[in-house]
């Protein structure tokens, strides 16, 4: 049988100031590390689920985003009359042509501007998108300037809340709904008549084309003619894709930032838990000595000693994702560099970050008491115990 | 001087030197004697001597650079390291000057110690500990921690956890050196018992000459050799 636990964990007790700093330092690591986690799953979960997998984009096969993309009429009437199309009730063609712009609107309490998506859709639009739901006022009239903002818009930016009218285009639009997309990328965006905004913005054209199909494993037959077509120039893409990839490129700098970020903050934390481990080596030289002489062997005082640091990663850990979870409060925006457009997203605490921050936690704390460790199993017994 | 063949110590032309920088000091030079079975021997001998390293080596603490060590009958030089620790928890009880308890343990976890390298039970060593506590008089402070206790009681805790696991040796380093004449009297008296009734095999270095008179054979050491005085 290996030492006691309770000596351990008594140790740790006995030193509770140098205990709680060290893995104090650790937690404010593994607090980072998560919060980049959360923050990159909290993007992704936002642009993941703005997708429906029943839901077909069909934008210009070189654009990348739908503000890049232009589909003429003709090609817009050819994609609209393909087999796969679902219908509605009343036998409606559940497809929505789609036109999306950018606009500058200002902030509220701020004299700062920042890019907003606004979407022309359909009058089927919002049935291609069962997650919004109209939460204050009422759905546009189609023919008419008005427009509906999603909630993160409305609340942060002059101009958008209910009532309240936005000036672009040349014209005025009066805000008679907002709505609620459910956390999605949809919230970020602000909705009109397709037809109204392509008259104010001068476009003949339109950005994307939305279709639900009316059976979703015929995707590839869908998208084989659709880009097989010599009089299109189009691509398909399911929904959930087409937002999953818009979501790679900032997914990406925020996990790699991350990871540097606590990659260098981690260093410090390590060489604080070495330190702390060396210092406890050092005040229990006559301690080890004793344990040997006992008869418990190197490998004991060595697993005793990585057992103390790793609780000391294990403690860090658990302070840290403690602090990280209240992160889950906070929504934060900002500027989607494949839309070019303001995108507010929170931050997603799941099982996997937690998996992977404790671990991060207990690496530290295994390799800070490492080199204690070993320095502690390799003690001559007879200096050791000369050390009174 | 024993008999060999009843020696559970045999020592033959055993060297021990220590390296300091450049220079090596021989500290114990071709000694060779026995220590009977149930003996209760003092070494003795003023600093630097080497009666503590003689002591370390009987211990299996410490390794001899020439001779023939023997405890019980093994060559305990041939020990791997691992074979000597699994050794020594067996064989050897240790007894420290300055008592050498864990701080953070109980009275009743520190004599439990040595147990954990045993397969016994919970049950079974609760039962030892509280048994050996109640020899050395402690039975009242079995959940005291060290600092909770006097010098001797300190000093009567190790000696539970010396011979709680049943050793054939006990080594105590000067174990009255850090007593008041009282509690000195006392662990003297536990040591002695613990030689007549429990036929342990005690081997103390000690500086005090009083404290060498409770044992049966007294040896000295001077400049790394022996003397034979009784």
């Amino acid at each position: 049988m290996a030492i006691p636990f309770s000596y351990i964990i008594r140790n740790l007790i006995t030193r509770k100031l140098t205990t709680l700093l060290t893995a104090g330092g650790m937690a404010l690591v593994v607090f980072v590390f998560a919060t980049v986690l959360m923050l990159e799953e909290g993007l992704r979960k936002t642009l993941v689920e703005t997708g429906s997998p029943d839901n077909v984009v069909v934008t210009r096969r070189s654009a990348e985003t739908e503000i890049q993309s232009v589909i003429n009429r003709d090609q817009a009437a050819i994609v609209e009359s393909q087999p796969e199309v679902a219908y509605g009730i009343n036998n409606v063609r559940l497809t929505s042509k789609e036109s999306v712009v950018l606009i500058s609107l200002i902030r509220r309490g701020s004299d700062k501007s920042s890019n907003v998506l606004i979407r022309g859709v359909g009058k089927t639009g919002i049935l291609l998108r069962p997650q919004v739901k109209i939460v204050s006022g009422r759905m546009l009239k189609p023919g008419l300037s008005e427009i509906i903002a999603g909630k993160s818009i409305a609340d942060r930016y002059n101009g958008a809340g209910i009532g309240e009218k936005l000036y672009f285009g040349k014209r005025e639009w009066t805000v008679v709904g907002i709505f609620d997309a459910g956390n999605t990328g949809f919230d970020s965006e602000i909705w009109g008549d397709v037809d109204q905004l392509m008259q104010a913005f001068r476009r003949p054209v339109y950005s994307s084309i939305i279709l639900k199909m009316n059976d979703p494993t015929k995707f590839q037959a869908l998208k084989a003619r659709i880009e097989g077509d010599p009089r299109l120039t189009l691509g398909a893409k399911k929904e959930s894709i087409f937002y999953a990839e818009q979501s790679q490129v900032l997914s990406n700098f925020i996990r790699y930032l991350g990871v540097a970020l606590s990659g260098f903050f981690s260093v410090g934390a390590i060489i604080g838990a070495m330190i702390t481990m060396y210092a406890s080596v050092a005040n229990r030289i006559m301690e080890i000595g004793t344990l040997r002489a006992l008869g418990f062997r190197r490998n004991n005082i060595l697993s005793a000693f990585l057992t103390e640091s790793l609780i000391l990663g294990a403690v860090g850990g658990v302070i840290g994702l403690v602090l990280a979870s209240f992160m889950q409060f906070f929504t934060i925006s900002t500027m989607n560099w494949q839309s070019f457009s303001e995108l507010a997203f929170g931050f997603t605490l799941n099982s996997s970050i937690i998996i992977k921050s404790f671990v991060f936690a207990l690496i530290m704390g295994l390799i800070g008491g490492f080199l204690p460790a070993v320095k502690a199993a390799h003690l001559s017994i007879v200096d050791s115990l000369r050390a009174v | 001087m024993g008999n060999s063949s009843e020696a559970i110590v045999h020592i033959k032309h055993l060297t021990k030197s220590y390296r300091r920088g450049e220079q090596t000091v021989p500290v114990l030079t071709d000694i060779t004697f026995d220590i009977p079975t149930g003996e209760f021997i003092a070494l003795m001998g003023p600093s630097g001597s080497g009666k503590s390293t003689l002591l370390n080596l009987i211990a299996g603490i410490d390794k001899p650079d020439s001779g023939i060590l023997k405890v019980g009958g093994t060559d305990i030089a041939l020990l791997s390291e691992g074979e000597l620790a699994d050794w020594r928890a067996a064989n050897i009880g240790f007894i420290f000057q300055f008592y050498n308890l864990m701080p953070v343990l109980t009275a009743f976890e520190n004599v439990e110690l040595p147990l954990l390298l045993t397969p016994l039970s919970f049950k079974e060593r609760q039962e030892r500990v509280e048994l050996a506590l109640v020899m050395v008089g402690l039975s009242d402070r079995m959940e005291h921690y060290p600092s909770e206790l006097s010098g001797g009681q300190q000093q009567r805790v190790a000696i539970a956890r010396a011979f709680i696991s049943d050793p054939v040796i006990l080594v105590a380093d000067e174990p009255t050196g850090d007593l008041d004449r009282t509690s000195a009297e006392e662990i003297l008296a536990i040591l002695d018992r613990l030689n007549k009734e429990m036929e342990k095999t005690i081997i103390m270095v000690t500086h005090d000459p009083h404290a060498a008179k409770t044992a049966h054979l007294i040896r000295h050491l001077e400049k790394g050799e022996l003397d034979v005085e009784n």
